[in-house]
């Protein structure tokens, strides 16, 4: 199957944490537990929209420790495809739904003396079970946690309570700030720093790093993309021997999915490289927004990652 | 306390016997024609050659998880000896302790649920009651605190199953061998290799690099997901039922390979398989790499006249680089004129299965 093993699972809990995030529990169909994971993992949601298919991943949130249930947090995004829409709106306690085998895409480095990461809003969710894992084994770590306002800071008293100082709360509207070169200038040789949070947060927690002398392979981050929306294309699949028309609010994958075509995939979010397509031919422009080819790669246009990538031009085919 | 077996409660199954000094080890009827002939053409050539590790036939090395077979008992019994005479067999570095847990989750589920009158696992919550029958052992420990048990856990569990094991850690975007529980091993070292990353550790084979097989291997690993596991062959030829061919102990049986005769050759040469095996760990994001060997007669395999004929081809025709490699050159020739017998020039059938 192109998309891995499957979980059925039921969801068990909705709660909602503030005016823009749900929480959600699943509880596996069959009363067992559910594999257990690792912290930073995610697992990709299927969701039937009224006939249309949806598959979002987001990252688990809950103690790996825990198998008896996964939880996650959706930030609706009103503006969005409808994912997290369909999560905040329709998503009942008894539903049955289906997830992908958790995936790490952001794992923790063992080796680090110590873990040092930075959350922006709804970034925080992989540091929640990352966290969980740390204080189980006795890592050490610590949070620098932005959020724009109190009220949305998801989380916050919970981690205030089980790490105490480890943690620190930042809020926009109150116009405090992460002393980043300060922090990193604080931190003992071993140190690894991870972030996940909006793009401007990631590139500039990274090119500061840098900046410093962190070595590159001593920093982490993650960044899902949600696939986007675009003008309609029409893309020929020469081994499928079909043309296809991948609509507005659609991603190419979704519309090769849609027309029965089975199309590798993991993340379905530009990162993990597993949906990487051959390009045969191309009179247009390749709209690419993965993080997983380089920039050479964007530029020879022989290659796209159909879960985030457009197109716009007269024609392309792909080996598929 | 449970009731504590005693090894050798089922010598009605498994087999009393050696793999050094006076070398016992052979396979039954039954063994035979369940081994892992691995040419499923009649020649040969690297390849990535991986395919879901999903059960496979009924009685075949394929319908388990981890095959248990006639062999399991004796071949704990060398490992111990080898581990006993050098200890560096088995490392595991320090940020690898949660991958051996999740390695002796998954053996200990798997061979409890598939072997359950072997092997017992009962939980309480995080305190877990083991019963390895065969072994003779009946262990309660708390899961995750190495404190309860009498080694590592990655230590624990591999000195009850069969087949090395590494475990591979995964940072920027590789491979690193970070544990291994190495003791009957095709001539490489586990204390030499720790620490090396995938194309480090792969560097001395041959011609494969060229046609860009670790490049592929590689990529292919970084996405194996938990839940999927994947296996592949590998084979090589080893004179006397040795599992352990180490170079550690090269003194002691490379020589044995100048100890054919047309006459001892059918019964001293091995058909060494690897059945390999790679599992994505879900607690640490490592992969375990099972590396289980098979060691099978020149005389046990010509009993099916399919794997005669085609065994014949593939030593005949083999490179002579691949050949080197695996250490049977100065061999070959001997080895095709023996198997030549076997023989008849008649076409074989596609696949590896004995019947079909």
């Amino acid at each position: 199957m192109s998309g891995g093993a499957k979980l059925l699972v039921r969801v068990a809990e909705v709660v909602v944490v503030n005016e823009l995030i749900k929480r959600f529990r699943f509880v596996s169909r069959d009363g067992g537990p559910l594999p257990a994971f690792s912290g930073g993992a995610h697992t990709v949601v299927e969701m039937d929209d009224n006939g249309t298919r949806r598959l979002n991943p987001y990252s688990l949130m809950s103690s790996p420790q825990d198998v008896s249930g996964y939880e996650i947090s959706v930030r609706r995004d009103d503006a969005g495809r409808g994912g997290s829409l369909f999560m905040h709106n329709h998503v009942k306690v008894g539903m049955e739904m289906v997830l992908s085998y958790p995936v790490n895409l952001f794992a923790l480095d063992n080796r680090a003396k110590k873990h040092v990461m930075i959350a922006g809003g709804i970034g925080i969710t992989p540091f929640l079970a990352q966290m969980a894992q740390l204080h189980h084994f006795g890592g050490k770590f610590e949070l620098h946690y932005s959020a724009r306002s109190r009220s949305l800071g998801a989380y916050m008293d919970r981690l205030a309570e089980r790490y105490d100082s480890k943690v620190h709360f930042y809020f926009d509207e109150e116009k405090q700030a992460i002393d980043l070169s300060r922090i990193l200038s604080m931190q003992p040789l071993g140190t690894h720093l991870y972030v996940c949070g909006p793009k401007g947060m990631i590139n500039w927690v990274l090119s500061t790093a840098s900046k410093m002398g962190w070595p590159e392979k001593a920093l982490h981050h993650e960044e899902f993309l949600a696939p986007g929306t675009g003008k309609p294309f029409d893309v020929k699949l020469a081994t499928s021997n079909k043309t296809i028309t991948v609509g507005t609010a659609q991603s190419l994958l979704e519309a090769m999915e849609a027309a029965g075509v089975d199309a590798p995939y993991m993340c379905r979010g530009g990162a993990c490289g597993q949906c990487e397509t051959n390009v045969i031919s191309c009179d247009g422009n390749i709209l690419h927004r993965d993080h997983w080819l380089t920039e050479e790669e964007h530029a020879a246009g022989l290659k796209i990652m159909p879960c985030v990538s457009r197109f716009e031009g007269k024609s392309i085919t792909i080996e598929r | 306390m449970g009731i504590v077996f005693k090894p050798g409660e089922f010598r009605d199954y498994f087999r009393s016997e050696t793999f050094r000094n006076d070398f016992t080890y052979r396979n039954s009827p039954e063994g035979i024609r369940r081994f892992p002939f691995p040419f499923d053409r009649d020649d040969y050539m690297y390849s990535v050659n991986m395919e879901p590790h999903v059960p496979g036939r009924k009685g075949s090395v394929f319908e388990h998880t981890f095959d248990v077979d006639e062999h399991y008992v004796s071949e704990m019994i060398d490992r111990a000896k080898v581990l006993a005479e050098d200890p560096l067999r088995c490392q595991s570095l320090p940020h690898m302790t949660l991958a051996g847990w999740d390695l002796l989750e998954l053996i200990m589920e798997s061979k409890a649920k598939e072997y359950p009158h072997w092997f017992s696992l009962t939980k309480d919550g995080d305190k877990w009651h083991w019963i390895n029958r065969p072994l003779g052992i009946d262990q309660h420990f708390t899961f995750l605190d190495e404190s309860t048990l009498p080694y590592g856990p990655f230590e624990y569990i591999t000195r009850q199953t069969q087949g090395d094991f590494s475990l591979q850690d995964e940072r920027d975007n590789d491979l690193w061998m970070d544990a291994g529980m190495i003791t009957s091993q095709a001539d490489w070292s586990l204390d030499f290799d720790i620490g090396m990353s995938f194309m480090e550790w792969h560097a001395p084979v041959p011609l494969a690099h060229e046609k860009g097989i670790f490049d592929r291997a590689l990529k292919f690993l970084l996405k194996l997901q938990h839940g999927a596991p994947v296996r592949r062959f590998n084979w090589t030829m080893t004179v006397n039922p040795l599992l352990d061919t180490s170079p550690e102990n090269y003194p002691k049986w490379g020589t044995m390979k100048t100890s054919l005769t047309p006459e001892n050759l059918g019964d001293k040469m091995h058909l060494r398989v690897e059945l390999q095996g790679l599992f994505r760990l879900p607690r640490s994001n490592a992969i375990a790499f099972s590396i289980r060997c098979y060691l099978g007669k020149f005389e046990e395999l010509v009993t099916i006249p399919k794997w005669g004929r085609r065994l014949h081809r593939v030593v005949r025709d083999v490179h002579p680089d691949v050949a080197a490699y695996k250490g049977f050159l100065r061999n070959r020739d001997a080895m095709t004129a023996w198997l030549s017998t076997y023989d008849d020039g008649k076409p074989t059938s596609p696949g590896w299965w004995p019947e079909d």
